[in-house]
């Protein structure tokens, strides 16, 4: 479990994280969302002990990252932000270096180290210098020492940030496989992450909490949730009778492919209409499809508007 | 093993992967054989001892020993494997002994093979080897506290550059205090009290004083503590970075 309670850092003049305030459960993917800057790095190291907030406390596993560092440092596993590691030495070298800082019993050292090993499909390099690795295998040779220790949380700053797809896939697909009874906290500004891996969203702007949500529910907030747009060729005659059905609020089309985007007015269902409306028009629809929401659209109005009337948004959250 | 001897591994490891400790090593042995046979007339005084030697290790280490901690804080600041180093369950005092120990220990392996010389004299001659031991322990003591300056230095900047010329200049001028040229630059300026403060600053006097076989506890207590001071000032400025 992590948490932290008014945590606060300022830099000089500048706040970089401001009274942040949430909780992470066991179980829970929380997703740590901000523009740069928003104060995201800064708040994962004051949680993993590297910095020490200016006012305000963390808590690992119910241990205070001030008072009781050591305790929380073993109970956390951290990948800071562009996985550092001393380059100089080999990936075996380096986890073995790990494994003793983590002070492992011989037998659990190397048991966790051939897991980890084979888990991040390392071991056509453990003799290689990590300094030539790629920025892939340095990525996960990082990943590898932070999840060394088994640790019951785990906090990631950017894990998938240089990564191919592939790559991405198979580290959502570790993180996945290690949720179900960690506490794991990911930074990222990369969206699809966000539903490819999380359960939970907490975005930051200007390092205060604006929105603490599931991603469900930050879709909801955008103006396309439970919008149907299709691209039909010819279809501007439909466009007016689309405009009289009383469900539909606007219409928009794109300027560049043509497709076009039915907004309902609020609490409407209105796939079923227009399909309808479309059948009896005799258009012929490609593909017709129900809007989720673009989290794209709900970041931006969420870290970009003035934040005083965001919090009462969210549910309640300080 | 301990966290600090973890770190200490690391750190000889990261020695002896880079050119540092051959480099070093070569430099140290061949300068300390030059400066011996003929700045320091090893021959010509006839005598059979080593304090040609061993008078020449301050300026030795002047310039090597910045060079071997200059990284020590400053590259893992760059690099940002500070961060990683910290967030792992080690002390900071933990971390800085362990770097400290890993220098101070490749210092003593740099004094252990310069054994030719003391070859060398005893084949010639017939040297009191207890007091060329005491040479040994002193300047290897006086390597910790060079060291220890460089360590705290180190920490305070993330260019190595800038931790090299620090560490030269304040061992320097550690050197230096308790020369006469000094001294006199502050007489008048200074109450005597004061003065004498700034020659019993003096490494050269308290190396001076063991490798002539003389083993004062004030003169082990000064290498000693201000090894130990400039250590927990490194800590210290590293601490200061977390808050600031």
């Amino acid at each position: 479990m992590i948490e932290t309670d008014q945590l606060t850092r300022c830099y000089g003049n500048l706040t970089a994280v401001d009274a942040l305030s949430m909780r992470v459960e066991p179980g829970q993917v929380l997703g740590l969302l901000g523009p740069n800057g928003a104060g995201k790095s800064t708040a994962m190291r004051m949680i993993a002990g590297f910095l020490i907030p200016t006012s305000g406390t963390a808590r690992v596993c119910g241990h205070d990252v001030v008072r009781e560092p050591t305790k929380a440092k073993r109970a956390l596993g951290y990948l800071p932000e562009g996985a550092p590691s001393y380059g100089e030495l080999t990936v075996q070298e380096f986890l073995q270096f790990i494994v003793r800082m983590r002070e492992l019993k011989p037998e659990v050292g190397y048991r966790r180290f051939d897991e980890v090993v084979h888990r991040l499909q390392l071991e056509d390099v453990l003799g290689v210098c990590i300094d030539t690795l790629s920025k892939g295998l340095r990525r996960r040779v990082g990943l590898a020492q932070a999840i060394l220790h088994d640790p019951p949380v785990l906090m990631l700053d950017e894990p998938t940030d240089g990564l191919d797809p592939n790559q991405k896939h198979a580290v959502r697909q570790l993180i996945d496989m290690m949720a179900r009874e960690r506490t794991i906290l990911i930074s990222t500004h990369l969206l699809e992450e966000v539903h490819a891996l999380c359960n939970r969203v907490v975005i930051i702007a200007n390092g205060k909490l604006m929105a603490d949500a599931t991603p469900a529910e930050l879709e909801q907030r955008s103006r396309y949730h439970g919008a149907v747009s299709f691209s039909a060729p010819g279809s501007g005659m439909s466009q007016e009778m689309l405009g009289r059905l009383p469900q539909v609020a606007s219409i928009e089309v794109d300027p560049l492919d043509g497709r076009i985007t039915v907004f309902p007015k609020p609490g409407e269902r209105i796939l079923e209409p227009v399909e309808r409306l479309l059948r009896e028009q005799g258009l012929e629809v490609s593909e017709i499809q129900l809007e989720r929401g673009r989290l794209d659209e709900v970041f931006r109005q969420i870290t970009t508007r003035d934040g005083s009337h965001a919090n009462t948004a969210n549910g309640g959250t300080p | 093993m301990t966290l600090p001897g973890v770190v200490m591994r690391r750190e000889l490891r990261s020695y002896f992967v880079t050119p540092v400790a051959y480099v070093f090593l070569v430099i140290f042995l061949v300068l300390a054989g030059i400066l011996t046979f003929y700045a320091g007339d090893f021959y010509e005084r006839g005598q059979a001892d080593l304090q040609p030697f061993f008078v020449m290790h301050p300026w030795l280490y002047l310039i090597l020993v910045p060079a071997l901690t200059m990284r020590m804080w400053a590259e893992e600041t760059r690099g940002g494997t500070l961060e990683l180093l910290l967030t792992l369950p080690i002390t900071l005092w933990q971390a800085m002994l362990g770097k400290f120990l890993a220098a101070w220990l490749f210092i003593g392996l740099a004094l252990v093979l310069t054994f030719p010389i003391w070859i060398t004299v005893n084949y010639l001659g017939s040297p009191d080897n207890g007091v060329i031991l005491a040479g040994y322990l002193g300047s290897w003591l006086m390597a910790g506290t060079f060291i220890a300056i460089g360590a705290c230095l180190s920490a305070l900047t993330r260019s190595q550059v800038v931790a090299f010329i620090l560490t030269a200049l304040v061992c320097v001028l550690l050197i230096l205090a308790g020369q006469p040229q000094v001294l006199d630059f502050f007489q008048g300026t200074l109450p005597r009290k004061l003065i004498n403060g700034v020659a019993h600053l003096s490494m050269l006097r308290h190396f001076e004083a063991i490798s002539r076989g003389v083993l004062d506890v004030r003169d082990l207590l000064y290498f000693l503590l201000s090894t130990i001071g400039w250590l927990l000032a490194g800590v210290l400025l590293l601490d200061l970075k977390r808050v600031r």
